[in-house]
């Protein structure tokens, strides 16, 4: 028998090996959007603001959009407010909202006393267009390009971090592509 | 009194299995089985170790509702799959299709099983083969030799037997 052979056992355990620490630290609750590189689902939802003006899915086909999904019932919508608030008015970034399965009055009033970053905002109290875009623990924040394309889905609270970390750099990219 | 405990306790359970598939209300018992089929088979997105059947989240809720409201329109099972996994991706699928990513974990058991018919097969092989090997096969240098010694024992007894009658 060949030497050699006695070999394969040790490199079989060392691949495996390599594989399985690679999956360590990973974190397999966020799921990457499987609308990814797909454009915005099509619907036709009111404003939060005033319930006879209706948006449609051509309000993303203008210019590099954060859209941020939220409601008055998540805590950790609550947590991340104020950074949507710093990105709107510091760093000038367009927000648009996605006030998920939610109460009206509550979320005018959770903009009211909070502030309101928000560009628009779509008002989705069955969570249709939430259902369309794969939405299924708020926050979420989607990265649309101007051409209506979704790049990017981010689960969880928008921090310094994950501004400066995940969403500036690619947003930085879609703006110079479009 | 034991019997009355008894069917009060039937009740109570035939209530509980009527009301939950009055949630999901369905014309004939072929749609009430293919929405159970695809419930138990789609994952839940937020509590990942449980089909939407099982689970409580409110996305969950949700597409339990998008199931049923498909099925109800008349779409077919393999219609109902892609319209979950275009929103959530392949991930929702307890049994993903076969396709170039999934085919190792298709295929690894199969695969597994040959490559250890095939160690067998050659260890099987091996052995017997240097068990044939045991019957020594003398070279005739050898035989030459051996026949030599055996030559001089049959001498060396033979004058042994001789030196004992004397």
């Amino acid at each position: 028998m060949k030497r050699s052979l006695l070999f394969i056992p040790l490199i079989l355990a060392i691949a495996l090996g390599i594989v399985l620490f690679a999956g360590i630290g990973k974190d397999t609750s966020t799921l990457e959007s499987a609308l990814i590189g797909k454009p915005v689902p099509s619907f036709e939802l009111a404003s939060l603001e005033d319930p006879n003006r209706t948006y449609r899915t051509d309000v993303f086909e203008e210019k590099v959009v954060l859209l941020n999904v939220w409601g008055t019932w998540c805590p950790s919508c609550r947590v991340e407010h104020s950074e949507l608030v710093r990105l709107a008015t510091e760093e000038g970034m367009p927000i648009y909202g996605l006030n998920y399965k939610d109460n009206r009055n509550a979320a005018l009033e959770w903009l009211q006393n909070l502030g309101n970053p928000y560009e628009l905002s779509l008002f989705d109290p069955q969570g249709k267009l939430g259902f369309d875009l794969g939405v299924y623990g708020a926050p979420e924040t989607y990265i649309i390009d101007a051409q209506g394309i979704v790049r990017y889905r981010h689960v969880g609270v928008v921090d310094r971090k994950v501004w400066t970390e995940e969403l500036e750099p690619r947003i930085k990219q879609y703006r110079e592509e479009s | 009194m034991r019997n009355w405990v008894l069917i009060l306790l039937l009740c109570m359970g035939g209530g509980a299995v009527q009301a939950a598939s009055d949630t999901y209300p369905l014309d004939s018992q072929a749609e009430r089985e293919r929405f159970n089929t695809l419930t138990s088979e789609l994952r839940c997105p937020k509590c990942q170790n449980q089909s939407i059947a099982d689970s409580n989240a409110p996305i969950a809720s949700d597409m339990r509702a998008e199931v049923h409201r498909l099925i109800q329109q008349g779409q077919s099972s393999d219609e109902i799959m892609q319209a979950m996994t275009s929103r959530f991706g392949e991930f929702v699928r307890y049994r993903p299709e076969l396709d170039q990513r999934t085919f190792l974990l298709w295929f690894t058991p199969l695969i597994v099983v040959v490559v250890g018919l095939a160690v067998v097969a050659v260890v099987v092989r091996r052995s017997r083969r240097s068990a044939a090997g045991d019957a020594p096969v003398l070279s005739d240098e050898e035989r030459r030799k051996l026949e030599g010694w055996l030559e001089n024992e049959r001498d060396g007894s033979s004058t042994g037997t001789r030196n004992g009658q004397q």
